[in-house]
């Protein structure tokens, strides 16, 4: 139906949003790579000329490295793993026939609106706090001596907070695709007498696939730059740092722009990695 | 799948449902709950639920000591221009990529969905001497574009996926009927499309609302939104639950109540058109 005008038309309109995003990420991504290059201390003599590839191989053979990698996937993954386990098993809930169903969903759907600050802060300090949070009154209350959560089990207690905002958007899109499972096929198999497992294994959830796909899909672009959570919790510390979070630290605490930026193209690698892998899964899923 | 069950199951189904919603609900009414108590019986052991003398002391404090109607305005400002420019930039893509498609269209959504995934940190740096530069630090401005840029890849996704559903037996009616270009669009593609817009928006505003890594790096004191606002009581002088709750309630309380106002529209955007 396309003729050769409206074609020209729909490159024309396509245009801004497209050269607007390749600005967006060129720029960036040359200046980065530019100062990946150089001996750049912006507080302590400025731009000192080339460095090779010294601030790569400085940022790879640092001890913090692999430790931040290995903490920004544990992070992504648990989160994902929590969200979508509690999500599918939610959703499957909230579409039973109940009272006051949408009040639940209310309840259910708030954390989403919070903004990361605020949930960090509120869990550090009013559940978390070792001696004031709810947290520490409740393991009292058992006889049980309180947990300092955010230094004793930091990693742990990040991936609670994240999993609480994010386990909203998990249950929405999971619950939308359970309501449109055609029941006749369920009631079928329930005839048919296959047990409650088996009917979820081999029809709910191969019919839950694109929206778990969807899930973590958008949920891995996010979660891999989490940042608030970290900056207001822990500061990085106890374990916690992530690799952007790392990086964040060379280029704004330590001043240090080559390292930093070189850090920034590992990130950046990184990150394309995953989206070539989910990339695959997803424009196959959405046809 | 909704079948009927019977009233035990139905009982039994309502009381799970609540005790989990009010479960994971229960961190917000408890910071909205300590937000009218005082300091002492905010952290008074064991802790007090319900029967304590409500006082809003702490929001009178919090809005003598921090400016929260500028930080407010920051965050309206911020979040609903970088919406409404990202939308006007992503309609005409989106509808050019819905309706004209060409073998490269899903490569180019993919390609934008890709560049999401490019780490703030990695170009934050950059970023700030580009906004000094520009002489965009601290500034509104240089928010709303930067936010814009960062959702616009989301924006255009959202749009495309709902104008797909869109019948092209309508728009060839339209043509037939010797329509042009910018008539089938005004009047044919837009009502239809309102519904998604307006989906997308939403997603859109409360997305920018509680971006939290630009926000926090790329302002100090004019431009600083909400975000900004609450990080200020992360501080140890600031760690009087309380206050920090006072605070807390006041940087959500907008966008809760218009995410709840607004959740059926919320839905469906949310699922990217991938679910039906």
């Amino acid at each position: 139906m396309a003729t050769k005008a409206s074609r020209s038309a729909a490159r024309l309109m396509m245009a801004p949003a497209v050269i607007l995003l390749l600005g967006w990420m060129l720029v960036p991504l040359i200046m980065t790579l530019w100062f990946s290059f150089r001996v750049y201390l912006p507080l302590r003599g400025g731009d000192q000329g080339w460095a090779g590839f010294d601030n790569y191989t400085r940022f790879v053979t640092s001890s913090a490295f692999w430790p931040s990698v290995q903490t920004t996937l544990v992070i992504v993954l648990g989160v994902l793993a929590i969200t979508l386990i509690f999500g599918v098993l939610l959703a499957m809930l909230l579409d039973q026939p109940m009272w006051g169903q949408g009040v639940v969903r209310i309840l259910v759907i708030a954390p989403f609106f919070v903004m990361p600050t605020v949930s960090a802060l509120v869990w550090k300090n009013m559940f978390m706090d070792p001696v004031n949070g709810l947290f520490s009154h409740v393991s009292r209350f058992f006889g049980a001596e309180p947990i300092s959560w955010l230094s004793d089990a930091s990693l742990p207690s990040i991936i609670m907070i994240v999993s609480w905002q994010w386990l909203p958007f998990a249950t929405l899109i999971l619950l939308t695709a359970v309501q449109s499972l055609d029941s006749e096929q369920l009631e079928a198999a329930e005839m048919d007498g296959a047990p409650h497992l088996k009917r979820f294994w081999f029809i709910i959830l191969p019919h839950l696939s694109r929206a778990i796909t969807i899930v973590i899909l958008i949920q891995t672009i996010f979660l891999l730059s989490i940042f608030a959570e970290i900056f207001v919790t822990t500061g990085g510390a106890f374990g916690t740092r992530t690799l952007s979070y790392l990086i964040f630290q060379r280029v704004l605490e330590s001043q240090n722009i080559g390292l930093g930026s070189a850090g920034g193209v590992y990130a950046i690698i990184l990150a394309n990695i995953l989206a070539v892998f989910l990339m695959r899964i997803v424009g196959k899923n959405l046809d | 799948m909704a079948r009927s069950v019977t009233p035990r199951r139905k009982i039994i189904n309502t009381a799970v449902a609540w005790a989990i919603g009010i479960l994971i609900f229960f961190p917000i009414l408890w910071t909205i709950l300590t937000s009218f108590k005082t300091e002492a019986q905010a952290i008074a052991a064991p802790p007090i639920f319900l029967g304590f003398d409500w006082t809003l002391e702490n929001y009178r404090i919090v809005m003598e000591r921090s400016d929260y109607g500028r930080f407010l305005w920051n965050s309206i400002i911020i979040a609903g221009l970088s919406t409404v420019i990202g939308c006007a930039i992503a309609i005409p893509a989106a509808w050019s990529m819905a309706f004209v498609p060409s073998k490269r269209t899903k490569d180019i959504l993919l390609w934008m969905l890709s560049t999401k995934m490019l780490p703030a940190v990695g170009v934050l740096y950059p970023m700030y001497l580009l906004f000094i530069e520009l002489g965009l630090l601290d500034s509104r401005a240089g928010l709303v574009v930067v936010l814009m840029l960062i959702n616009l890849p989301i924006v255009v996704w959202m749009l495309y996926t709902y104008f797909k559903e869109i019948p092209g037996e309508i728009l060839e009616a339209a043509r037939m009927d010797g329509a042009t270009l910018r008539q089938e669009l005004l009047y044919v593609l837009t009502p239809m499309a309102i519904p998604g817009i307006a989906s997308t928006l939403l997603l859109n505003f409360i997305l920018a609302w509680n971006e939290a890594f630009w926000t926090l790096n790329l302002t100090a004191v004019n431009a600083a939104p909400l975000t900004a606002f609450i990080a200020s009581y992360s501080s140890p002088e600031g760690l009087f639950f309380a206050k920090l709750s006072a605070a807390s309630t006041m940087a959500i309380a907008p966008i809760l109540i218009l995410g709840w106002f607004s959740q059926k529209q919320l839905v469906r955007g949310l699922t990217f058109g991938a679910v039906k």
